[in-house]
């Protein structure tokens, strides 16, 4: 639980991609990919990371950047800062649950340095932006020493700290579909205070409503820090489909959710906290994504 | 290892050379004399290290040195023009948001640096502006009494 100041380590500033992957695989174990740095750096001054190596994102170029367009959606760069994207209208206008998260993230002093790449690639199972990501039905895309590829966030994460992404790969943007019509979500983060703490529950839900204005077509559930990763929870999903997004079906969705997720107790908060609380914050996440669609 | 590298500090390069491991607020305290930014937590959470890097307020513990070449980094010793205190500062001491001193160089660089970019926040805008900064001595209320004044100040 010691902070000290940090090991020493040799420090590489790639210009481009493939630069970096060359670095990475030149260095193997023995290196890290450094971002933001406000995870790894904190890690490695309490000596639970040690790396000799640290190949810095910063100056690769093609990782920054918030762009969108009415057909392929959202792409937004791996190395932007949480800050930038707070700040986006698009993201705030369009993508609102994963605003809300960057909202309620950290602080500025921090999010005007980690990146969103970092956040998901940290791969803790409070992730804030991955519940969103997931219930916004976005995927990230990796490119590796043999090419690119696509995941889906939420097939994204393998287990606490822990990601798909292969030893010689990065993930170098996230992609969000276009926003259907009549459609909206929200996140909310549960704290033990109102700023700077970690997740005890993180509940994202985006919900479609049918052309008739009256039902439910289309709901994603997605919660944080309540199992060993982001998940989305199909169960609670299929109790919106089809339904008024009203009190009695909100209700339902929320107690399913509150049963199909799997926390632990931990120093933050206990299990039956958790399950309880994943609860109250899907009903209150379900009727507010039903007001925002109306407001829309 | 150890890099020469040249950090712009307060509007003045300064050639120092830095071991990579060296983090912006140790260079800023011990190579350079910078001493108004305060090293406590050193993991990002007290936000006593805030300084400015290119006008977006930053932990100064998470920012290697050998990162911060080619940004304008401002400390709190910039803040003010010679003896003419900025804004901000002025209204801290009007409105005895200072009490042990420790938190209010960073309480000074995260408000500024905000106020920079948002110069009519609500009250509630500033205690989410300043959630990265923590003080245990005022309870926080004059800080944001000082912020609101300053933000008025500065609207002229």
């Amino acid at each position: 639980m010691f902070i000290r100041r940090l090991p020493e380590f040799e420090y590489h500033t790639p210009a481009t991609l493939p630069e970096a992957i060359d670095l990475m695989g030149r260095y193997g174990e023995s290196s890290r990919l450094i971002a933001g740095g406000t995870d790894l750096l904190v890690a490695m001054k309490k000596r639970e990371a040690a790396c000799g190596h640290l190949i810095s994102l910063a100056n690769v170029e093609g990782l920054k950047g918030i762009f969108f367009n009415d057909k392929e959606g959202l792409r937004i760069g791996s190395g932007t800062t949480l800050s930038e994207i707070e700040k986006s209208d698009a993201v705030r206008k369009m993508y609102m649950p994963l605003w809300d998260a960057v909202s309620v993230m950290a602080s500025a002093q921090v999010k005007n340095l980690a990146t969103i790449g970092g956040n998901l690639a940290s791969a803790v199972p409070s992730a804030d932006t991955a519940p969103p990501l997931i219930a916004l039905g976005a995927s990230v895309r990796l490119k590796g020493r043999t090419g690119e590829r696509t995941c889906k966030v939420e097939d994204f994460f393998l287990g606490p700290k822990a990601c798909c992404c292969g030893k010689d790969e990065i993930v170098t943007d996230i992609l969000v579909p276009a926003p259907e019509p009549l459609s909206a979500g929200c996140y909310l983060k549960l704290m033990r205070r109102q700023a700077m703490d970690l997740a005890l529950v993180g509940v994202a839900v985006c919900l479609t409503l049918g052309k008739d204005k009256k039902l439910c077509a289309g709901a994603r559930v997605a919660l944080g820090a309540v199992a060993p990763t982001p998940i989305r929870v199909p169960e609670a999903e299929e109790r919106i489909l089809g339904k008024p997004i009203d009190e009695s079906t909100a209700a339902e969705a929320a107690r399913i959710a509150g049963s199909q997720c799997r926390p632990i107790s931990d120093l933050r908060s206990s299990l039956e906290y958790r399950c309880s609380m994943v609860e109250v914050l899907t009903k209150r996440a379900v009727l507010q994504a039903g007001k925002r669609i109306e407001g829309v | 290892m150890k890099q020469d590298i040249v950090l712009k500090v307060n509007g003045k390069n300064f050639h120092v050379n830095v071991e990579t491991q060296r983090t912006l607020v140790e260079v800023l305290r011990e190579t350079l004399g910078f001493t108004g930014t305060k090293k406590a937590c050193n993991e990002g959470e007290c936000g006593a290290c805030t300084v400015l890097m290119d006008g977006r307020p930053v932990a100064s513990c998470l920012v290697l040195a050998v990162a911060a070449q080619g940004k304008e980094i401002v400390t709190i010793e910039g803040l003010s023009q010679g003896e003419k205190l900025h804004p901000v500062q002025e209204a801290f001491v009007k409105h005895a948001a200072i009490q042990c001193g420790f938190c209010t160089p960073g309480m000074v660089m995260a408000a500024a640096g905000y106020l920079a970019e948002n110069p009519d926040p609500t009250t509630e805008e500033v205690r989410k502006a300043i959630s990265g900064n923590l003080c245990r001595c005022t309870g926080y209320q004059q800080i944001v009494d000082a912020v609101m004044a300053a933000a008025s100040a500065m609207k002229g």
